[in-house]
């Protein structure tokens, strides 16, 4: 494909093999997507004309209690987002511009984490929890992922860039520590919230294993958990209703990223930059 | 000195709150795996007993281990070089002023935003056997009815293929993000030079991607031990823990038989395959990190 010379034969194949994969790559969502509008029967086979049907979606939603796993599931990313801003951003502040003994050696710990994930270390994570007597809350699923080495890391290279003179005039005019960097450094690393935001909304959406593990009710639950057992012990194989609720625990980050998607992927980037 | 010593207790208030909780969920249970492995698994309220180096030699001698870790290591292989090379193909195409290049980009991308769970779930029944995707189209060209993830040969298979499909998307970012960044002016050098587009790709462009493959690469690796969702979901190690990957050893040991100890022991290993990794990236990669 890369072999092909800028000829017009070249180029024609280029697009066809693109496509194809394109094709490829779609074909398990427009699977997904025909077997959830359409009656069972057409689950297996296809036909243009095939009535388009909503009764998968509304008998998955009302088969098991998706409005209280999607309602979790906010609950649970709202909290992770809002305290990992919080604290990776007065921790930022610190590695980036306060001098102070260690500094090196903690931010060197700190980055540890970008190698070994909290997932990796559910068992000791799990036991932890069930000694805080937290286990199966909202809080227990957010509290490893709350002190984020990638959130701090991420911030702090923006701190950096930062002007130096901003800061200083900001301390003449009386402003404090926590004034300035309120009023200087938070609202000129905006583009970085919203990349460490979308990066961080996403992966905590889609978590599965350690929910899994340390949630047990349906007040806890997060979307993924929740399909899962909705997926294994409740519906055997009606493939329509399972693949309906699929697209429903996945739908609103899809339309999300569907109708912002240059943010999502330039956050993508940007967070992947270090 | 007051000023600077105000500083100090200013920096460490700061940080204090993250560092609490770094340590508590990341440092701290590291540590205590490595202590917990050297113990067996306590029963009751009596304390464990120190046992040295017995979970270690028990696990040499369970052959499910040394199953887990072959199998990773394949899953490993061939996952990691098919998502790379994939995501690189794709990034190459979108970069180029293809037709219909943004919805291009969107399918590439698609899979990453989906739970690994979703995922594993349509792709359940595309492996169905006779009604699953797979079946009729192998069907079309005469072939029979395959239970591709109940066959112990076509399991681990099947899970590398939904692996690569939900990566390859991902990676391509960082490619597209690269290749954006390369200057123009090479290219229009090369152009009038007659340098063939083959000889531009191996000679400029995939040495300038370099950083971004070693980049990508890392995290493929820790992607390959770390994700153990679609396993959880569509096979459950099985069949004949064909498919157990290293992970899902530890999470069956430590959630299904309460085996503190093996659980502890196997994610030494793990983290010991994780701390490689690291290495690699501080020695190899460096200071040679290009990015803005």
């Amino acid at each position: 494909m890369m072999v092909a010379d800028h000829t017009p034969i070249g180029r024609f194949l280029e697009t066809l093999g693109a496509w194809l994969l394109g094709l490829i790559w779609m074909l398990p969502l427009l699977y997904a997507a025909w077997t959830a509008f359409h009656p069972a029967i057409y689950a297996t086979h296809f036909a243009p004309l095939a009535p388009l049907t909503l009764a998968n979606i509304t008998s998955a939603w009302q088969a098991a209690p998706f409005t209280r796993y999607l309602l979790n599931t906010v609950m649970l990313v709202t909290l992770i987002l809002a305290a990992q801003f919080v604290l990776c951003t007065l921790a930022a502040f610190a590695f980036a511009r306060l001098t102070f003994p260690g500094r090196d050696l903690l931010f060197a710990v700190v980055l540890l984490q970008l190698m070994v994930m909290p997932d990796v270390l559910l068992v000791e994570n799990y036991r932890t929890l069930v000694h805080l007597h937290l286990a199966d809350t909202i809080l227990a699923i957010a509290l490893p992922y709350l002190g984020s080495a990638f959130g701090i890391f991420l911030l702090r290279q923006t701190f950096l860039t930062i002007p130096q003179p901003l800061d200083d005039a900001a301390r003449l005019e009386g402003c404090g520590l926590l004034a300035r960097l309120w009023r200087v450094y938070v609202p000129l690393a905006k583009p970085t919230y919203i990349a460490y935001g979308l990066v961080s909304v996403s992966y905590h959406w889609n978590n599965f294993l350690w929910p899994l593990v340390i949630t047990n009710s349906v007040t806890t639950r997060p979307l993924t958990v929740g399909l899962a057992v909705f997926a294994t012990t409740d519906q055997g194989i009606d493939w329509s209703i399972v693949t309906a609720a699929t697209l429903m625990t996945s739908a609103p980050l899809l339309v999300a990223f569907l109708l912002f998607q240059r943010q999502f992927v330039q956050s993508f980037m940007r967070a992947g930059i270090r | 000195m007051a000023g600077m010593r105000r500083e100090t207790i200013h920096a460490y208030l700061l940080l204090l709150p993250a560092i609490v909780l770094l340590v508590a969920f990341t440092h701290w249970p590291a540590i205590a795996t490595l202590i917990d492995s050297l113990y067996a698994t306590p029963h009751g309220s009596r304390p464990a007993p120190f046992v040295g180096a017995d979970n270690y030699l028990a696990l040499m001698d369970d052959p499910v281990f040394w199953q887990a870790l072959r199998n990773n290591a394949w899953y490993a292989v061939a996952t990691i070089p098919a998502s790379i090379i994939l995501a690189l193909l794709m990034a190459l195409a979108v970069n180029e002023a293809l037709p219909g290049r943004a919805v291009l980009r969107m399918a590439y991308f698609l899979p990453t935003m989906l739970p690994m769970i979703a995922v594993a779930n349509i792709w359940m029944f595309f492996y169905t056997p006779d009604y699953g995707l797979f079946d009729r189209i192998i069907a079309v060209f005469g072939g029979g009815r395959h239970n591709w993830l109940g066959d112990a040969s076509t399991a681990l298979p099947a899970m590398i293929a939904v692996a690569v499909w939900k990566e390859a998307g991902f990676f391509m970012i960082f490619y597209l993000a690269a290749l954006q960044t390369m200057p123009a002016d090479l290219r229009e050098a090369a152009a009038l030079e007659g340098s063939s587009r083959w000889n531009y790709f191996r000679r400029v462009t995939l040495p300038l991607l370099m950083p971004t493959s070693l980049f990508v690469m890392v995290n493929a690796v820790i992607n390959a031990f770390r994700v153990i969702d679609h396993i959880v979901v569509m096979t459950r190690g099985g069949p004949d823990n064909a498919t157990t990957l290293l992970l899902y050893y530890v999470y069956e040991a430590g959630f299904r038989f309460w085996d503190t100890a093996a659980a502890a022991t196997a994610t030494v290993v793990l983290l010991a395959i994780m701390a490689l990794a690291a290495a690699f990236q501080f020695g190899v990669l460096g200071r040679r990190v290009h990015y803005r």
